[in-house]
């Protein structure tokens, strides 16, 4: 089944109108959440502007800070594992289980490894996982993805809660109290987490100077995961590493103030080295990294610390729903970030946009993301992946407009139709028309009034 | 000092009115302004749809008719912006960054060259001030709320010297219409809903008019203003700022 295209999917949204408009404003809040916390900051623009350069330099160097982060992990006692995609990052963490042949598996929020489907991967090899982020857990009992990177549930509303836990969990149907329902997911979490055995989580910082990384949760849960569980594996882009332990005084205090408008994320968790009898392992992936490095145009889109500030304040995310993105990583960065994957597949994304320009100016590490979808938009025409009636449109467009006397004709014939016969563009098949009026012709152009009044 | 009147094809075609303005409240200030005849479009519709390579005959088009001159003045933040950043021709590279030096949108014009501090206008009303975001943060004529800075708006300083006028206060201040060029064809859904959100804090807050410096933004909430049967009516900046009672 041919996946629907955005705009599709998003019409589809839209159609729940009063849903459309609690999804706006539930993110909206949040982005207003992220201004008066930024606001608090004198030196937030100073910040930004910190977090960008760190960044820049670190893709620039990437290779050196990679292989020393490396030299510091092995010193410090973590394994680890390189994979070049998705599908050897899958095998790497399939490998580690099956070695140990362990069943009782959690996961803490990793948006890499909703990106290489590892769940999926681990199904069908018989082994499942429980993600243990509430967000998450509600839409993996769902069947369904994430529909943000940073409130993975957020298109469901409280009662969308209680239905499903009423489902799987067993709670009292109709009960809508978010108290209740948080309080029966953390009794059905604590059973995983107190008999984990083994624990995958992501990365949000990785230290090149120490050889260690950094975790960023609300709820505690990739801490509870690992510190119960004999085998922690953590799992890491490319991108993720930063030069020094003290840039973390850059970078966490941008995250949580961008992501949520906390000042700090609840658990910020340090990890260096397995403790006593444990094993830790590191998976390093490309997945495509490199090769976006090396498009200069969008090799910047890699400075991103996933903190979905701009999913919350694009207007087109908040009407259509991270699903319209049928990506794991929606929204504006998704769309500069996917095309890269999968040119073809997402060929759609960098046009779900007005170009507003909102979420570059609100991103905390300075990409220009706007800029960035203009060109792939270029880039993804230009490998043919426009359909056939925009081309033949486009092409027609700009004849008329390299010619003056096309365009004066075109102008008036277009005025004298709405003018006269404005059933043929007042219809169905006009989308301008379906719910907008077209603008009342004037009787002239101001041109043809500049030639009477002043030359 | 020899300015050229650079009016954005659509509003040459469905929105005279803004264009006469925007003349006439040049020619107040004792400009001398031309309009050359054979300009057509800047070429932004196709380069944003992903085809900026078939603006090469725009592109050319445009460095004819608008070399020469001192200043390029127009109506709109959007065109403005497009020649600013994409404005280039393998035949005189020379004359096309000359253009892109000197081209400016409306209100920058008349508050950054000009310098204007007083209007002899008058627009007894409420209006509710939309940004367009290429103007606004394209072109920086206000500071965006995305940005811990001071607050500044050209268009505003515009508007608060016209007598009799109200500016309304929006709940979001600079929030996108939903226009987006073809955007508001391909993903007509989205851009609708976005038009009517935008509207509806206008009218919400008791917005007679909506003005702005771009007509794209006012063509689309137009369009659902009206289908809408609302009172609400929209009008160009230039049309306010030339308004007169009398």
């Amino acid at each position: 089944m041919k996946v629907q295209d955005h705009a599709q999917a998003a019409a589809q949204f839209i159609k729940d109108e009063e849903r459309t408009d609690w999804h706006d404003e539930t993110l909206w809040f949040v982005r207003q959440k992220r201004d008066l916390a930024a606001h608090g900051i004198p030196e937030w623009e100073q910040l930004r502007e910190w977090a960008s350069q760190i960044k820049d330099h670190t893709l620039s160097n990437l290779s050196h800070y990679l292989e020393s982060f490396e030299q510091k992990a092995i010193a410090n006692g973590i394994r680890v594992h390189w994979a070049a995609d998705g599908e050897e990052h899958n095998k790497i963490v399939h490998q580690i289980i099956a070695d140990h042949d362990l069943k009782r598996i959690v996961k803490s929020k990793s948006m890499l490894t909703e990106e290489c489907h590892l769940n999926e991967y681990l199904i069908q090899k018989g082994i499942s996982v429980v993600d243990t982020d509430l967000g998450e857990r509600i839409v993996q009992l769902r069947k369904e993805a994430p529909s943000h990177i940073v409130l993975p549930a957020i298109h469901l509303k409280k009662q969308d809660v209680s239905d499903t836990f009423h489902d799987f969990l067993d709670t009292e149907k109709g009960n809508n109290d978010p108290q209740y329902l948080t309080e029966a997911a953390r009794q059905h979490l604590r059973d995983y987490f107190i008999a984990s055995e083994l624990a995958i989580t992501g990365v949000n910082f990785a230290i090149a100077e120490t050889g260690g990384f950094v975790v960023c949760t609300n709820e505690g849960n990739a801490d509870m995961g690992a510190h119960t569980a004999n085998v922690h594996i953590a799992c890491m882009g490319i991108e993720k590493i930063i030069p020094k332990a003290e840039h973390l005084g850059v970078f966490l205090r941008l995250l949580a103030r961008s992501a949520t408008g906390q000042p700090v994320t609840t658990y910020s968790s340090h990890f260096h080295r397995p403790r006593e009898g444990q094993e830790m392992h590191l998976v390093i992936v490309d997945n495509g990294r490199t090769r976006q490095l090396g498009r200069a145009d969008f090799r910047n889109s890699l400075k991103c610390i996933r903190c979905a500030a701009c999913f919350n304040t694009c207007p087109v995310y908040r009407r259509s729903g991270g699903h319209s993105y049928h990506t794991a990583v929606a929204g504006p960065i998704g769309s500069i970030l996917n095309p890269n994957l999968d040119m073809k597949a997402n060929a759609d994304l960098p046009f779900a946009s007005t170009l507003c320009g909102s979420c570059s100016n609100v991103c905390p590490v300075k990409i220009d993301i706007h800029e960035q979808l203009y060109k792939w938009r270029q880039v993804i025409v230009q490998a043919g992946y426009a359909p056939v009636s925009k081309k033949l449109g486009m092409e027609g467009m700009a004849a008329v407009l390299s010619s003056p006397a096309l365009y004066h004709f075109s102008g008036k014939m277009g005025r004298t139709t709405l003018k006269y016969a404005p059933f043929l563009v007042n219809n169905g098949f006009n989308p301008w028309y379906k719910q907008r009026d077209m603008p009342a012709p004037p009787a002239e152009s101001f041109g043809e009034w500049y030639q009477k009044n002043r030359s | 000092m020899k300015v050229a009147l650079f009016i954005p094809c659509y509003v040459d075609q469905f929105y005279p009115k803004a264009a006469i303005a925007t003349l006439e409240l040049l020619e107040k200030f004792g400009l001398e302004v031309s309009y050359p005849k054979n300009q057509t479009c800047c070429g932004q519709p196709m380069a944003n749809s992903g085809f900026e390579h078939l603006t090469k005959g725009c592109n050319n088009l445009f460095v004819e008719n608008f070399s020469g001159y001192d200043y390029i003045v127009c109506p709109s933040g959007s065109c403005v912006m497009h020649i600013k950043d994409h404005l280039h021709t393998e035949e005189n590279e020379a004359a096309a960054q000359d253009i892109r030096n000197k081209v400016y949108e409306l209100t920058e014009f008349l508050v950054d060259v000009l310098k204007i501090e007083k209007l002899e206008a008058s627009f007894p009303h409420k209006v509710g001030l939309h940004q367009s975001c290429h103007g606004q943060r394209g072109l920086k004529l206000s500071q965006m709320t995305e940005l811990m800075a001071e607050p500044f708006s050209k268009p505003g300083h515009l508007l608060s010297m016209v007598k009799g006028l109200e500016l309304v206060e929006l709940d979001r201040k600079d929030e996108c219409c939903g226009f987006g060029g073809t955007f508001c064809v391909t993903e007509e859904a989205v851009s609708v809903k976005m038009g009517k959100d935008r509207v509806l804090d206008h009218e919400r807050n008791g917005a007679e008019y909506i003005t702005a410096g771009d007509l794209s933004c006012l063509m689309h909430m137009e369009g659902i203003l009206k289908r809408r049967g609302s009172k609400v009516k929209i009008i160009h900046i230039a049309e306010i700022l030339n308004h007169h009672l009398s």
